[in-house]
C-alpha cells in the first residue's frame, strides 16, 4: 500500500483498545466531550459499525456461517468502508478522530481464531497508525465480572463459541477473553501502546488520558475556524 | 476415457487458511479465466457435460455466488458508494466464503471443481485500480493453487462484439467506467480491457496459465480445452 504516515495528515488519530469491560468506551466518550466543549473538530468511530457491511455481518453471525478467515475479512471490509469514507478524509481535513477499537482489535481476535499474524498485518497495512493508542489494562477477573455479573446473553461469536473452547458460553467467553488479553499484551510494545491502569477510578484515568493527549496534540490547531 | 493419476498434494499461494488439512484434498481444482464475453460459462458447461459423461463428479463455482455477501455486493455495485479498497475486500470475503464452504469441501470429497474465474480476475481488477501488488498478493495468499488454469484470451475487438450481441449494452464495471478512462463507454471498455489483458499477460507467466485462443468458434475452443484437460489429468 502507498503507506500514509501520520505526518502526511493534518489531523490526529487517537484509538482506545482493551477487553470488553475494561471501561475504554467510557473513557473515549469523555475525551470526545472534553474536545467538543473546547471547540475541537472531532469525529468518533466505532468498530464494526459501517451500515453497508452490517447486513452481511449480521447474517453471517446469525447463521454461524463465518470461518476465521471470512470473519476477519468481513470486519476488515467494514473497517475499510469507514476508513475510506470517513477516517482518512477527516484526518486529511484536520480532524481529531477518536476510534473505539482499531486494527489491534482485529489483530488480537483474529489471531486467537487462528489467522496468520503476518497475513493480518499485511491485510490492514493500508491503515494509518494512530498518533496515540491507549490500552486499558485491567485484571482479567475484573473485566470478566463486569460483563458476566449481569448474566448477559452472550452471542455465539462474542463468546468465541466458534473456537470450540467450551460448550458453556460463559466458560467459552472467559477462555476467549484470556487469549485476547495475551495478544494485547504481546502487542503493547510492538505498537507502542500507552498502557492505562483501568482499575483506577474513572475520573483519575480520564485526567491521565487528557494530560497525555494535551502533551501530544496541539489542540488549538484543531479548533473550528468557521464561526458556529 | 480419462485416466486419473494419484492426486498431487495441494498448496496455498501464501499463508493459506487455518485448519485445512491439505493431504485430505483429493479432488482437482481447475480454473477458467477470461473477460466477460470470452466464452467462459459456455465452455464450463461443455466441460461439465463431458466430464460427467466420463463419470466424474464436478462442482462449479464462480465469483459473487456466496451466501454470505453476494446480495450486499450486488446492491452496493448499483450505487457508487463503495471505495476501491472496500469493494476489493468485499470480493475477497465472497471468495473466501466460497473457498471454505464450497471449493474445499468438494475437493475433500474428490470432486473436480470447475471455477468460473478465480483470484486472478480479482487481483487484476484491484491492480489496475491502483492497489498495491504485494498487498493484493498477500491477501490472496489464502487461496489454493489450482491444478490447472485455462485462460481464454479474446481480443478487445471481439469482446465488444460478443458483449453487444448479448444485450446490446456494455457493462459499467466491465467497461471500467469507475476509472474515468473516458466518458465514452466504448472507448473506456477498450482501454480498460487492454489494461486488464496487460495484467493477465504478466500473471500468465507468474502463475503458469495455459492460454487458449478464445477468438475461435465454440467447438474449436471446446475441443482444444478437452485435449489440454486430458493431458493435464494424465500427467498430474
Amino acid at each position: 500500500m502507498p503507506t500514509i504516515t501520520p505526518k502526511d495528515l493534518k489531523g490526529k488519530l487517537i484509538a482506545v483498545e482493551g477487553l470488553d469491560g475494561s471501561g475504554k468506551s467510557t473513557q473515549i466518550y469523555l475525551v470526545k466531550r472534553w474536545l467538543e466543549l473546547q471547540n475541537v473538530k472531532v469525529f468518533f468511530t466505532e468498530w464494526n459499525s459501517s451500515l453497508l457491511v452490517k447486513n452481511a455481518t449480521r447474517k453471517g453471525k446469525k447463521r454461524q456461517l463465518l470461518t476465521p478467515t471470512t470473519f476477519s475479512l468481513i470486519h476488515c471490509t467494514d473497517f475499510a468502508d469507514r476508513y475510506e469514507r470517513q477516517i482518512l478524509p477527516l484526518l486529511q481535513a484536520g480532524y481529531v478522530v477518536l476510534a473505539d477499537r482499531y486494527i489491534y482489535t482485529a489483530f488480537a481476535r483474529d489471531a486467537v481464531r487462528g489467522c496468520n499474524r503476518d497475513w493480518l498485518r499485511q491485510l490492514y497495512s493500508f491503515a494509518v497508525r494512530p498518533a496515540l493508542t491507549f490500552f486499558f489494562e485491567v485484571p482479567l477477573e475484573t473485566a470478566l465480572s463486569r460483563i458476566l455479573d449481569n448474566r448477559p446473553e452472550l452471542k455465539y461469536f462474542e463468546a468465541g463459541m466458534d473456537l470450540g473452547l467450551s460448550t458453556d458460553p460463559y466458560e467459552s467467553f472467559r477462555l476467549f477473553q484470556k487469549m485476547i488479553n495475551r495478544e494485547y499484551h504481546d502487542m503493547a510494545k510492538e505498537f507502542g501502546f500507552t498502557v492505562m491502569d483501568a482499575s483506577q477510578p474513572v475520573h483519575v484515568q480520564q485526567e491521565q488520558v487528557r494530560q497525555t493527549i494535551f502533551n501530544k496534540v496541539d489542540l488549538p490547531q484543531y479548533r473550528w475556524r468557521v464561526k458556529r | 476415457m480419462i485416466v486419473r493419476k494419484q492426486h498431487p498434494l495441494k498448496k496455498f499461494y501464501g499463508k493459506g487458511l487455518p485448519g485445512v488439512d491439505l493431504s485430505k484434498l483429493t479432488g482437482r481444482l481447475v480454473v477458467i479465466e477470461g473477460a466477460d464475453g470470452s466464452g467462459r460459462s459456455t465452455q464450463i458447461a461443455l466441460l461439465k457435460d463431458w466430464l460427467e459423461k466420463e463419470g466424474h463428479a464436478t462442482v462449479d463455482v464462480g465469483l459473487v455466488r456466496s451466501t454470505l455477501v453476494s446480495a450486499e455486493l450486488e446492491e452496493a455495485k448499483t450505487g457508487n458508494i463503495l471505495g476501491h479498497l472496500t469493494m476489493s475486500l468485499f470480493y475477497a470475503t465472497d471468495f473466501a466464503d466460497q473457498l471454505e464452504n464450497t471449493i474445499i469441501p468438494a475437493l475433500r470429497s474428490g470432486f473436480i471443481v470447475l471455477a468460473d474465474r478465480y483470484i486472478y480476475t480479482l487481483m487484476a481488477r484491484d491492480i489496475v485500480r491502483g492497489s498495491d501488488k504485494s498487498w493484493v498478493e498477500s491477501l490472496y495468499g489464502m487461496a489454493l493453487i489450482p491444478d490447472a488454469i485455462f485462460y481464454l484470451k479474446v481480443s478487445p475487438e471481439v469482446l465488444v462484439e460478443r458483449n453487444l450481441m448479448k444485450d446490446a449494452t456494455l457493462d459499467y464495471w466491465e467497461s471500467g467506467m469507475d476509472l474515468g478512462l473516458s466518458r465514452n463507454m466504448h472507448n473506456s471498455f477498450m482501454k480498460y480491457q487492454r489494461m486488464i489483458q496487460q495484467e493477465f499477460k504478466r500473471m500468465s507467466e507468474v502463475y503458469h496459465f495455459k492460454e487458449v485462443n478464445g477468438n475461435r468458434s465454440i467447438r474449436a475452443v471446446s475441443r482444444d480445452l478437452q485435449v489440454q484437460f486430458q493431458s493435464f489429468m494424465e500427467e498430474a
